[in-house]
């Protein structure tokens, strides 16, 4: 099956350092990829790429999803999101003031927009809106109950526990609807039991069966950690100083020397050959 | 024994506290208060000094900062949670009686016995700033960009009716809607290069773009009158009917057969402007708990998350700022209505300054906190006129004391626009004011 994230030879700088290095590698649909590698070594700077918070130097991000290819790298970002790319933040980005439902209706902005006749149709009382709004209640509940956060449905977003946060951020990025679904170290902050919860989420959100009228979703996974990413992906790059040194399932990234090495801190060597 | 425990720091930190408020006193009193220049017999200047009063005032100081501190720490050991968060919830739960009780006033003032011209003037120029409170609101307290130069579009809208009404001899309800959408069309016009810079950027570049409204208005003297402004404005009628001060076939008087009074005028000006101001509430509280209002408020929150759902954020900025602009534009037609002269003088930074600032005391995003704080700020100051050069004086602190008392304005807290359950107010320490 044709992947339905292509990353071909990408390459972003930052005035004379480079934090992505001619990368490439191909997301499976229905797969989740994971991109692990040390602290530093270029994988948010990737995700940023591929959302369209940068612009990369060189290189090309292909989107594959309903028969058609959209080019990510020359889209502006909000595009991207509209084009089925939802991502979380390293540093959780909630809207603070606002309750949990509330966040999970902003991702729904689009689909109630149009409903609104953007905006004006509403103000007047046009029918219509009421409907688009009580299933776009529906669709957030259904997520709440799959994050297990329905109890705090109508408290500020900013009064959840760390762990709820990153769940509500994740139900977010679903309530958009992606076809991608990018998150940036989910389990950073949690403790084991919530990190196996959160292993649970994401291969139901995979399958389609994290919420009702949920569909299949492929999810692209950074994460520093080692340990969480080995039992729930589907597949693995391994990023160390901006350059991609593996990818394969995960019993090969195990047994993989590079990877080792990388991971017990002898990745000094490896830069200079690199570079 | 464990009083004496935990009094003995509390008595430490406010000695030190007040001796630190007494130096600082000191610096500032030896040179402004301790040394003076007198003319002395011969006509020469000397210099008088004053050690004593300098140390009375130090004194005073201290003993004022030593109060204040002692009294705060001493009242959070014994009661634990401040008077603030004591008050919060009787306050919140009055709040909800407020703005019904405030809307009946509003409603009876003019048949309220006793309230005479002057009175229901200064009404309608309450309800003014009210209103432009509540379209600076949109922009500044929902979708948290900060404007200092909302005054343009007042000026856009009184000049587009002014011009208007003297080119084309359009009458005031047809100009009305004109000049709310020459308005709002400033609005978008001055957006789209504005929108990208963020916080400071933006509030510099729009207190520009105020000042370049109010130069053009002054200098294009063959269109505007320049600084002599244009009078002769026509009055609005009411449905085709004139107010005129004697009576008269076709005016409100004869029509009604009413004997003639100035006073109609008055009241149905005062009308005029508290439907304007309630259009324009009942617009934002209708947004607010739309997709479009929503994203604004997400906005205030985290610009960056929202690209990340698909909002686009130059478009959402820009309806802000037309909507917001658009009510400035009806304000603006009004005003050139109710006065039938305007000149630049009317629209400087000043005015910009007491509409931001009415928003930010009543608290950024709340409708019943700018309408009390309109009341309060533009009332008092009439009210005050005795006081002279002292009203801006007790203006300004108590402006500084309602800041530090309730850094968020009088009603920081959120209301949210859905709710599962039962809604509840969202504390104002969540909220977040918006960057740019
Ligand atoms: N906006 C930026 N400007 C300059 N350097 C950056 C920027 N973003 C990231 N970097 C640098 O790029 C490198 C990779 O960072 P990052 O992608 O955050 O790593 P990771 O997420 O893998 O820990 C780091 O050296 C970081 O300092
Ligand atoms: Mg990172």
């Amino acid at each position: 099956m044709a992947p339905i994230l292509t990353v071909e030879n990408l390459t972003m700088r930052f005035g004379g350092l480079t934090a992505v290095r001619d990368v490439s590698f191909a997301a499976a649909p229905g797969a989740i990829t994971a991109v692990i590698g040390p602290n530093g070594a270029g994988k948010t700077t990737m995700f940023n790429c591929i959302t369209g918070f940068y612009r990369p130097t060189s290189g090309s991000l292909t989107l594959r999803h309903e028969g058609r290819e959209v080019a990510l790298h020359r889209l502006a970002g909000h595009r991207i999101a509209r084009a089925g790319v939802a991502r979380t933040f390293q540093n959780v980005r909630l809207f603070a003031g606002m309750t949990a439902l509330e966040n999970l209706l902003v991702a729904q902005h689009r689909t109630l927009m149009a409903a609104t006749g953007f905006g004006i149709g509403a103000v007047l009382g046009l029918s219509g809106y009421h409907a688009a709004e009580q299933a776009a209640i529906g669709r957030a509940t259904a997520w709440l109950e799959a994050c297990g956060l329905i109890d705090r449905a109508d408290d500020p977003a900013g009064s959840l526990p760390y762990g709820a946060q990153r769940r509500l951020e994740i139900a977010r990025a679903m309530c958009t609807e992606p076809a991608l679904l990018c998150l940036d170290e989910p389990a950073a902050g949690l403790n084991p039991r919530e990190s196996l919860a959160l292993g649970e989420l994401l291969r139901a959100i995979r399958d389609g069966k994290a919420a009702e009228g949920a569909a299949p979703c492929s999810i692209l996974l950074i994460e520093h950690d080692m340990g969480v990413v080995m039992g729930i992906s589907d597949h693995i790059v391994v990023l160390d100083h901006g350059s991609k040194i593996a990818d394969g399932p995960p019993a090969a990234i195990r047994a993989d020397d590079k990877v080792i090495a990388a991971y017990l801190g002898e990745g000094d060597e490896d830069e200079e050959g690199a570079a | 024994m464990s009083l004496a425990r935990t009094r003995r720091p509390v008595l430490g930190a406010a000695l030190k506290d007040a001796g630190l408020a007494a130096l600082v006193a000191a610096g500032l009193f030896l040179p402004m208060v301790g040394l003076r220049t007198d003319v002395g017999p011969t006509g020469a200047l000397f210099l008088r000094t004053r050690w004593t009063d300098v140390l009375l005032l130090m004194a005073i100081v201290f003993a004022g900062r030593f109060l204040l501190r002692f009294w705060q720490e001493w009242r959070a050991e014994r009661h634990g949670p401040s008077v603030q968060k004591r008050l919060a919830g009787p306050l919140s739960r009055s709040g909800r009686f407020v703005a019904p009780v405030l809307l009946l006033f509003a409603l009876l003032l003019p048949a309220i016995p006793g309230i005479g011209r002057y009175e229901l003037d200064l009404g309608i120029l309450v309800l003014t700033y009210v209103m432009l409170g509540w379209g600076l609101n949109i922009v500044v307290g929902l979708a948290g960009l900060l404007d200092l130069g909302y005054v343009a579009f007042y000026a856009v809208g009184a000049y587009s009716y002014a011009l208007l009404a003297q080119y084309f001899g359009l009458s005031f309800w047809i100009c009305l809607p004109l000049a709310g959408l020459l308005a709002a069309f400033w609005g978008i016009l001055l957006g789209f290069p504005v929108l990208r810079l963020r916080g400071d950027y933006l509030a510099i570049v729009t207190l520009g773009f105020g000042e370049i409204i109010r130069l053009v208005l002054l200098n294009w003297v063959s269109l505007t009158g320049g600084p002599n402004g244009i009078s002769g404005i026509p009055r609005p009628s009411f449905f085709g009917l004139a107010f005129t001060a004697g009576g008269g076939p076709g005016s409100f008087a004869d029509f009604f057969g009413l004997e003639p009074s100035p006073t109609h005028r008055v009241v149905f000006l005062y009308y005029l402007i508290l439907a304007l101001a309630l259009l324009t509430n009942w617009v934002t509280l209708r947004l607010r708990r739309q997709p479009l209002g929503r994203a604004w408020e997400a906005m205030r929150e985290d610009e960056i998350a929202c690209r990340s759902l698909g909002i686009n954020i130059t478009t959402t900025k820009l309806t802000a700022f037309a909507l917001g602009a658009m009510f400035g534009g009806f304000a603006g037609a009004f005003f050139a209505t109710r006065q039938a002269f305007i000149s630049p003088e009317s629209f400087t930074f000043i005015e910009s300054a007491i509409i931001l600032a009415i928003v930010v005391l009543g608290g950024l995003g709340s409708q019943l906190g700018v309408a009390i704080a309109a009341l309060v700020l533009i009332g008092g100051f009439e009210v005050f006129r005795d006081l002279q050069e002292w009203r801006m004086l007790v203006f300004g602190a108590a402006m500084v004391l309602i800041m530090i008392w309730k850094p968020r304005g009088l009603v920081g807290s959120r209301n949210p626009t859905v709710a599962l359950g039962e809604k509840r107010t969202i504390s104002a320490a969540m909220v977040a004011e918006g960057r740019g």
